[in-house]
């Protein structure tokens, strides 16, 4: 099956790097945002608090945190 | 072009949140629900049940889809940066696999093997003064584990130009088993289930909730190879006159 010489055309062409000095002030962006994001959803209100909700958002995100695996209470 | 792929990474996101909300609500909700009726059967005996601050129903549905939406678009968007890393530095993948490969990756570093050692649970499971232990031993080991899988990957890397791409890949999947295995072994266990509590629904109630995080990930992984297949593909030899004209996101 050596000799099944696939044309050039439809095999996958190399794909394009894109250089990481382009990559990283988004990834520093990203990177900050989601973990904030992700904090906040995850243990704000549970196990610290930066703001003082008093529960609210605890309660508010609770089924969440507790189906998504995150240690809720 | 990083805009393009994060526009992409976070629309994937917010698909695989909005999926998941779903998966969770229909599969997950009741698990939650009965584990709830049973704290508060406890707390009867003693005193009264506590009123909650934010009604169930609310609890539910609009927090469950904010938890499952903010979720999903933070791992959205990281998805577009670490897939813009990988990205033509893996093999000769194309847009789709690398999408798919990463989807596969990421839930095993991020989801399966944390879960593995400290598996979700159920209302009613967990003491309140251990949450704070509990919480640093969770992300202790998350980090451990995606550091390893990058330290791996890394490796297999750099491996694959002298055993080829298949052994290299073997040799990075099973450094990372090992690292992660003596991890799990050294670090503390945490078991908190009260020794009444049902076993069958702490085992629906974890199952539901390794569910939906499955869901999520192959919805972001599947969405995000769709979307950005279009983007990076580059334009076919044929029929280029029925290109589509990308939007200029």
């Amino acid at each position: 099956m050596s000799e099944a010489a696939v044309p050039a055309s439809t095999s996958i062409p190399a794909p394009v790097r894109i250089p990481l000095r382009e990559i990283v002030p988004w990834a520093v962006l990203i990177g900050a945002l989601a973990m904030i994001t992700m904090f906040f959803i995850s243990t704000e209100d549970g196990a610290t608090a930066l703001l003082s909700a008093g529960g609210y958002v605890h309660e508010f995100l609770h089924d969440g945190r507790h189906l998504m695996a995150f240690p809720c209470h | 072009m990083m805009r393009t792929l994060l526009v992409r990474g976070l629309i994937a996101g917010l698909l695989a949140g909005l999926v998941a909300t779903l998966f969770a609500y229909f599969v997950g909700e009741p698990q939650v629900n009965a584990a709830i009726a049973l704290e508060e059967a406890g707390a009867e005996a003693g005193h009264h049940a506590e009123e909650p601050l934010v009604s169930r129903s609310i609890q539910s549905t609009i927090g469950l889809l904010a938890a499952h939406l903010g979720i999903g678009v933070a791992l959205g968007g990281l998805f577009a940066v670490v897939f813009a890393v990988i990205y033509g530095r893996l093999g000769g993948f194309s847009v789709r696999a690398h999408s798919t490969l990463l989807a596969g990756g990421a839930f095993v570093a991020v989801t399966l093997v944390p879960f593995l050692k400290y598996p979700a649970n159920p209302p009613a499971v967990g003491q309140t003064g251990t949450v704070g232990s509990r919480t640093e031993l969770y992300f202790v080991f998350l980090a451990l584990s995606i550091i390893t899988a990058g330290l791996a990957v890394t490796a297999a890397r750099s491996f694959a130009d002298r055993f080829g791409g298949w052994a290299a890949s073997g040799i990075g999947i099973l450094g990372y088993a090992v690292v992660m295995t003596v991890c799990a072994v050294l670090m503390p266990p945490v078991n908190e289930v009260p020794d009444d509590f049902p076993a069958t629904l702490l085992w629906d109630f974890r199952l539901a909730s390794l569910g939906g995080l499955v869901v999520l990930w192959l919805v972001l992984g599947a969405a995000f190879g769709t979307l950005v297949h279009r983007a990076l593909a580059p334009t076919p030899p044929e029929g280029a006159a029925e290109a589509p004209a990308t939007a200029s996101t």
